[in-house]
């Protein structure tokens, strides 16, 4: 980027408000470059000069909490993140689909990922309470590593709003839901068997609902091993379906 | 108008506020949480390094336990925190890990053998036991004897808050989200619950409980420049303050985190340093040796930070179009480890920076990062003044920290202050105290208030604007309360925030809509944050002494004589424009660790009179006992297992104890 003559940004947003019956609208916005702009940076600036009433949602603004998933050019991905210089003087911004519209950039993934929560039973399933004051039970370290790599998923919900499958088919737990049984079922601590697994994630709306377009993979903001994971449960399941 | 009862109120789905649901739930009551964002979008998240606990499984931690832990923390403390708390906690926390473990954190474990390591800048090996493979492993953290804080990469806090949060989900305890607690309802001196504003459709509702809990976070973003999220207001603090009958303590001790990548101000975990990274100046030169020979990079962030601020000053400072800053350099550490242990890190570097933290050193500075201050609570978290009010975590001041916290002691508070309020709570509840004894009429006037309110902010004829005041609030605090404080400045400081708060009661919001409508929400908050600025920036002028992460340059010595005390900040009149301070002794006559040098920083502190008799008090007691179990002599010099909620009292088990 040259520095003395900033770019003049275009952000098309996708503007709406469903409590006061306001349908989805474009608006453009313009705003001078800076550097090291992120979306994040332009759209409060845009927020405290231009539009007070603008919705959107950023909490960690540093990639971490998946609070800001929108569709930036037509795809999935984080805002707080994306540096304007890596794209063009028009940006358009939309919110994700799938999920129920707040207004503007605003979505309800909350309520999405708590029912995939809910449904899949996202936590330790265990007979036994820890005794918290003996040493703990040791676990390999490799083990662990593989864990935290299935844990880091932040339920931004991009892989969500890229999934063909889930345009049609609302109930699909996504990627994130397979994801999270892939990193269940690897943990120890976790006593269910595959045969458990199959009862939440053995049908179409689950692992075989998956047309492996791989939609979800390449959104992914974590570099989630999400392609592996799926052909691998998928065939874990398999072999549970043909018992 | 909507009234919705429950047993337990809490507010904040954070670290802090999780654990301390699930532990009323467990008991059997009814909880409700409520969070501005989904719980796991809570700052918590955020959390990087990792977590104290004194396991002692690797080969750098062995020999450690609840006593020097207890040590390390006073001394980062500054001698600022209530001693009894901090024996609480040191001995909760090893719990809170392994229960953590139970629930599914995948903590980096223990690999038996030997391993290279980089220290003070070499190539190590160190060698760790067989015994210990596949426990749960630590790294090292600035201000700590020992290698203690437990990790998962460098994304701990994420892990911690999904396991938690999880759990919650389990117990199946609702989430209110995106919904605001704005004001408390509570008439003599007794807590009923919250007036809530709905932030997607703008209804008020009151929630009305037997106990409340605030885990609302800390209040970072009074300042311009910090590492906390955006929704870090500090709005729950806030409005126990606006009670008139809690209080918040020391809310002057604010810490400033040394590396915080430079402009934007997020942060890179301390984990950096201590996996051997270092800091370097415009000249490449590794500056810490010179300022501090013994702990170096690894001295509390207090003091990490002042030395960079000063040796920016003294002209060594790295020049950008941004203004100036210095390195951090992990390139030693080689992309292995940065791939594995610090990923976090070198996502945000790519992103943030465009560069590779295996290759290229890191543009930092410090910048604001934790709250010591907060709600005033007694060792059983429930807030002085308020029966019925509880609080946790960063928003609380239970008072662990004092003037300085610890890297890795606050995502143990969290769940720590959780386990242990979560009791309380529901001890509270059970008994004749907890009774639910509310009028309607009391909270349909609470109601009622808070509407007011903000039709005023809606339809009054205010004109000043929401975010101007908010920016000028947070240069102010950056510029004039910061790192390095004056006199002069802070005055400046205060006059300049109450003219704010003054003006503030002109807002004029001109997004009229009721619902979800974020310049009505600037405004509203704001107010609050004023105040809450005020706090720091008065208490800060008030304290003539240095101590911990506050530091007058007019007033360099830690003053034990004068200010071993905690300062205690009120408001009740909507009126005033000044917190009205009062102070709060700590009793040297009772602490287990007299003040003294911490082992890095300053070594020229104002002697408290009583420190000497104390001190010979200590060295007899120790020698009258010889060579009884260390639990016996602690027990002798100061009691605290009273505090300890029953079912996390006991003997924390260690690797090769004799028991
Ligand atoms: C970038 C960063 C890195 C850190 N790294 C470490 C580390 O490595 N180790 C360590 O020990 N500590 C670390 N800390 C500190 C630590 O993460 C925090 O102190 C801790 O997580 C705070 O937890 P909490 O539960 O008190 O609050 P939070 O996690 O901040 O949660 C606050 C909750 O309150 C809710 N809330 C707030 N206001 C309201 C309201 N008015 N009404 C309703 N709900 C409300 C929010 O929605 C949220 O759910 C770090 C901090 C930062 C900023
Ligand atoms: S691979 Fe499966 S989960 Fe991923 S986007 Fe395609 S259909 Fe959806
Ligand atoms: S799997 Fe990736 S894209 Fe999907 S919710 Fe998790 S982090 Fe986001
Ligand atoms: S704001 Fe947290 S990921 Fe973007």
């Amino acid at each position: 980027m040259s520095t003395d003559t900033p770019r003049q940004l275009t952000l098309r947003i996708l503007r709406s408000s469903p409590g006061e019956g306001i349908a989805p609208h474009w608006q453009d916005f313009h705003v001078e470059e800076a550097e090291g702009m992120t979306l994040f940076i332009a759209l409060n600036e845009i927020r405290d000069t231009l539009d007070p009433s603008l919705q959107f949602d950023f909490v960690c603004r540093a990639g971490i909490c998946g609070s800001c998933g929108m569709l930036i050019d037509g795809r999935p991905g984080l805002a707080c993140r994306s540096l304007t210089r890596d794209f063009g003087p028009l940006i358009t911004l939309a919110p994700l689909p799938v999920f129920a519209l707040i207004g503007d950039l605003s979505v309800d993934t909350g309520s999405w990922m708590r029912g995939t929560a809910e449904r899949l039973e996202t936590w330790i399933h265990s007979r036994a309470e820890a005794d918290l004051m003996a040493v703990e039970a040791p676990m390999a370290p490799e083990l662990a590593e593989a864990i935290y790599e299935l844990d880091r998923c932040i339920e931004c919900g991009c892989c969500v709003a890229g999934c063909g499958t889930l345009r049609m088919r609302e109930d699909f737990v996504g990627a994130v839901g397979l994801n999270k049984i892939a990193r269940f079922r690897l943990d120890p601590r976790d006593e269910r068997s595959d045969e458990d697994y199959y009862e939440l994630i053995g049908d179409d709306n689950g692992v075989f609902g998956c047309m492996s377009l791989l939609g979800c993979h390449d959104v992914c903001p974590k570099g989630l091993p999400l392609q592996t994971q799926i052909a691998f449960l998928r065939r874990r399941m398999v072999a549970v379906g043909l018992k | 108008m909507r009234i919705l009862y429950t047993d337990v109120l809490v507010i904040g789905g954070g670290l802090a506020g999780l654990r301390a649901a699930v532990g009323a739930r467990r008991r059997g009551h009814d909880v409700i949480i409520l969070s501005l964002v989904p719980a796991k979008r809570s700052h918590s998240a955020a959390a990087q390094g990792g977590m104290q606990a004194s396991l002692g499984n690797t080969a750098k931690g062995e020999g450690d336990n609840e006593d020097v832990h207890f040590e390390d923390t006073v001394r980062g403390s500054d001698w600022g925190c209530d001693q009894a708390v901090a024996r609480l906690f040191v001995h909760a926390a090893p719990q809170a890990v392994r229960e953590l473990a139970a629930w599914g954190v995948p903590w980096n474990r223990v690999r038996a053998g030997e391993r290279e390591v980089v220290m003070d800048g070499r190539r190590v090996t160190l060698s760790e036991r067989p015994e210990a493979h596949g426990l749960i492993a630590a790294r090292d953290f600035g201000g700590t004897k020992k290698w203690r804080t437990c990790y998962v990469s460098d994304g701990t806090g994420h892990a911690m808050l999904y396991a938690v949060s999880d759990k919650a989900v389990a117990e199946g305890i609702p989430v209110h989200e995106r919904m605001e607690a704005i004001a408390l309802i509570h008439e003599g001196g007794r807590c009923h619950g919250a007036v809530v504003r709905n932030l997607v459709t703008g209804e008020l509702v009151a929630y009305v409980a037997k106990a409340t809990c605030i885990a609302t976070g800390g209040f970072g973003r009074i300042y311009r420049v910090t590492s906390n999220a955006v929704i870090n207001e500090g709005i729950g603090a806030a409005i126990a303050l606006e009670t008139g009958a809690a209080c918040l303590g020391n809310m002057e001790a604010v810490q400033f985190h040394p590396t915080t990548i430079f402009p934007a101000g997020i942060l890179v975990t301390e984990g950096c340093r201590g996996d051997g990274g270092l800091l370097k100046d415009a000249a490449g030169h590794r500056f810490m040796p010179d300022y501090e020979p013994e702990k170096k990079e690894l001295a509390s962030r207090d003091v990490v930070s002042r030395r960079m601020e000063e040796h920016i000053r003294a002209g060594h400072g790295v020049k950008s179009r941004f203004g100036e800053h210095l390195w951090l350099d992990i390139t030693l550490l080689g992309a292995a480890h940065i791939d594995g242990r610090l990923r976090e890190v070198k996502e945000i570097c790519h992103h943030f920076l465009g560069i590779d933290p295996a290759r290229d050193f890191i543009p930092v500075r410090p910048a604001q990062h934790y709250s010591m201050g907060g709600i005033r609570t007694d060792a059983r978290g429930e807030a002085h003044g308020l029966a019925g009010l509880f609080a946790c975590g960063e928003a609380a001041c239970w008072d662990l920290h004092g003037f300085n916290r610890l890297g890795g002691n606050s995502v143990a508070e969290t769940v720590v202050a959780g386990m242990i309020v979560g009791e309380n709570i529901a001890d509270f509840v059970e008994s004749p105290a907890g009774e639910l004894q509310v009028s309607t009429a009391l909270v349909r006037e609470f109601l009622a208030a808070e509407q007011a309110k903000l039709d005023t902010l809606l339809q009054g004829n205010g004109s000043e604007s929401a975010t101007d005041i908010r920016r000028r609030m947070q240069d102010i605090m950056t510029d004039k309360v910061g790192i390095f404080r004056r006199g002069d400045l802070l005055t400046e400081a205060v006059d300049e925030l109450q003219a704010l708060l003054q003006c503030s009661r002109r807002i004029g919001v001109a997004t009229r809509r009721p619902g979800s409508n974020p310049e009505l929400v600037a405004a509203y908050r704001v107010q609050k944050m004023l105040k809450l600025a005020l706090c720091v920036a008065y208490g800060a002028l008030q304290r003539t002494e240095s101590r911990g992460a506050h530091y007058r340059e007019d007033h360099p010595r830690r003053d034990d004589a004068n200010w071993l005390k905690r300062t205690l900040a009120g408001w009740s009149d909507p009126f005033q424009t000044l917190p009205s301070l009062a102070y709060e002794a700590l009793d040297v006559r009772h602490m287990e660790l007299p003040p003294g040098w911490r082992g890095y920083g300053a070594r020229d502190a104002i002697e408290h009179p009583a420190t000497a008799p104390r001190a010979a008090e200590i060295a007899a007691i120790r020698e009258a006992f010889g060579h009884a179990d260390r639990a016996i002599v602690q027990q002798a010099l100061m009691p605290y297992e009273h505090l300890v909620p029953l079912c996390f009292r006991g003997h924390n088990a260690r690797l090769g104890d004799a028991w």
